[in-house]
């Protein structure tokens, strides 16, 4: 039991950095994991719950795939299973992911793209735009006038947690993160110019908050229908 | 009819249900998709205030005595609009078909209208059940459900050629209000099945056809909203906004109520409860108490207005399925909301 505690803590580290693609949130902080278990010789079993068990198949999978890929990652682990439980897929997503198989793998013949990858581009560039728009707006209410805004370089905001996110998804998008790269960027990577910025913050502004609700109706969810209390940066049910 | 503070408002509830979703009409098999559809209906229904919570067993199947205190003695409901949901996968005789909802039109025909629904898989057999339906019903509206599984298929879309067919028998019969609602699967499965593009390119095409989005496109507001803006006849059905946001979420429903006026405009929004998910009492009377608040937050969102209210609680929709409105309940400038000629394009800031 001991020694398997600590390796316990690290598993959940890791499963700390997979994210929902559509909300742009860890999964263990919106309450998706309901277990982790470490077994004696480091086998590891994880069970993930989602809101609803109508979630849309296609980002179930990734976060399911993603869990077993970054658990997998760690040095002492040796076999991973990972349940999705309570989900109107979960057969075909779990025997998928126990195979190490891709989204064809779980629906034959029902998908052009195994690894997702259109999809999950697509959301990482709203989950850019949507982290940038926080960045913005603090930076306005701040007192920055649209040209200091869009002057600054990606170093100069780099101890932001929104910060800090964005540049993981700038490199993962393709998009230049250097210290000197502009700070603010189009879904293409293209700056922002200021004669711009408040057109494109009313839209980036949308993006954000579209995100938001939806991981507030996704929380609501999970506390009426699942029963899981969890931590709610925004408003509580009362 | 609402009556507050010495003002009088006309209710349309653009989308309301009276399904069976009892064991006994769950399709043998299926059980668990029959059970997990409305066990996460029931959940939603958590997202209102606690004191009009019912328990699942009357959630499953309510009766008709249950529903005419709900909408109309309590509900300050005017006139419903049923959208069918047919979901013949997993219950036998249907979640809440045309035929089940004909059936309480038949009682309270100055109360309620019952839209149909087409599914474009269904091919000839399909059309030829539209036609029947409309002339039947005298369909003025459908309700399409793209996420609907059907014969070993995950959806459709409003661009699949087969779905143009139907669109145009829809013109030909006289019916003129599309409500589109979106679901987590379409083939193929790894496409955003919430995606409303298809949505976009169906208005552009049939333009003499209104097309309301039904929850807004939730979880997908903001594709919604940048397609919103530049369709004019393209329409926010607002279930779920209200029921699922200005209880359990007050800040964002201001939030959303706020983008939704800027992006899609006060003329072009549905008042709609989605009963018995909710029901329309405390929503009817809470939209109507709501403001929004006067801090920097939503400092440049559009004004709303008790002229607002009456658009959105029933105006706007009377005008879609010419329902005619009292003197007494229409805009006192005698203004013509949601009329498609007037509809002006929101300024994107």
């Amino acid at each position: 039991m001991t020694a398997t505690a600590p390796m316990a803590a690290s598993v959940m580290d890791a499963l700390a950095e997979v994210y929902d693609p559509e909300l742009d949130e860890p999964i263990t902080r919106l309450g998706f994991v309901t277990s982790c278990e470490v077994g004696p010789t480091g086998d590891v079993a994880v069970v993930l719950r989602l809101p609803t068990p109508q979630c849309a198949p296609n980002f179930a999978f990734l976060m399911a795939a993603d869990a077993r890929r970054v658990v997998r990652r760690l040095p002492e682990v040796r076999e991973v299973t990972i349940t999705l439980e309570d989900h109107y897929t979960g057969e075909e997503i779990n025997a998928a992911i126990g195979r190490g198989e891709g989204f064809a793998g779980a629906f034959p013949g029902e998908t052009a793209d195994d690894d997702l990858r259109a999809l999950r581009e697509l959301f990482k560039r709203k989950a850019l735009v949507a982290r940038q728009s926080r960045l913005c707006e603090a930076l306005l209410a701040a007192g920055a006038t649209p040209e200091e805004v869009t002057a600054c370089r990606v170093g100069d905001l780099r101890d932001r947690p929104d910060a800090r996110r964005c540049l993981k998804l700038r490199a993962e998008l393709g998009i230049q993160c250097e210290e000197d790269s502009p700070a603010f960027v189009l879904p293409s990577g293209e700056p922002v110019a200021a004669e711009d910025l408040r057109r494109w913050l009313r839209t980036a502004r949308l993006v954000r908050m579209s995100l938001e609700v939806n991981g507030g109706i996704c929380r609501s969810l999970l506390r009426v229908h699942r029963g899981v209390e969890i931590d709610d940066p925004e408003e509580v049910l009362t | 009819m609402y009556e507050r503070k010495g003002e009088k408002y006309f209710v349309v509830d653009g989308h309301i249900h009276f399904w069976d979703a009892s064991p006994e009409n769950w399709v043998k098999g299926q059980e668990q998709y029959a059970k997990g559809w409305i066990e996460c209906f029931h959940a939603y229904m958590g997202l209102g205030p606690p004191e009009t919570h019912w328990p699942l067993e009357k959630f499953m199947k309510y009766s008709e005595e249950d529903f005419v205190k709900d909408v109309f003695e309590e509900g300050h409901v005017d006139v419903g609009i049923f959208q069918s949901t047919y979901l013949k996968s997993w219950y036998r005789d249907g979640f809440n078909t045309t035929e089940r909802n004909a059936a309480m039109v038949e009682k309270y025909p100055d109360k309620l209208i019952v839209n149909g629904r087409f599914d474009p898989r269904e091919g000839e057999a399909g059309l030829k059940q539209l036609e029947e339906d409309a002339k039947r019903y005298n369909l003025k509206g459908v309700k399409v459900y793209t996420a609907e599984w059907h014969n070993g298929s995950r959806g459709w879309k409003l661009t699949d050629p087969e779905a143009q067919v139907f669109l145009d028998k829809c013109k030909e019969l006289g019916i003129k209000n599309i409500h589109a609602h979106k679901g987590p699967t379409i083939w193929p499965l790894d496409k955003d099945a919430f995606d409303v593009k298809d949505i976009d390119v169906a208005a552009t095409m049939n333009p003499e056809l209104n097309f309301i989005v039904e929850h807004v496109g939730l979880p997908r507001i903001e594709d919604f909203c940048f397609m919103a803006t530049q369709e004019p006849n393209v329409y926010a059905g607002l279930a779920v906004v209200i029921g699922g946001l200005m209880h359990a979420r007050p800040r964002f429903f201001n939030k959303v109520m706020g983008e939704l006026l800027f992006w899609v405009g006060e003329d072009k929004m549905l008042f709609a409860s989605d009963y018995g998910i909710w029901e329309p009492k405390w929503q009817v009377e809470g939209f109507i108490d709501w403001a929004m608040p006067a801090t920097e937050e939503y400092a440049d969102y559009p004004a709303v207005t008790t002229a607002t209210k009456k658009k959105i609680m029933g105006l706007n929709a009377a005008k879609l399925y010419d329902i005619e409105v009292p003197v007494e309940l229409q805009l006192r400038d005698g203004g013509t909301p949601a009329a498609k000629e007037d509809a002006q394009l929101v300024e994107s800031a």
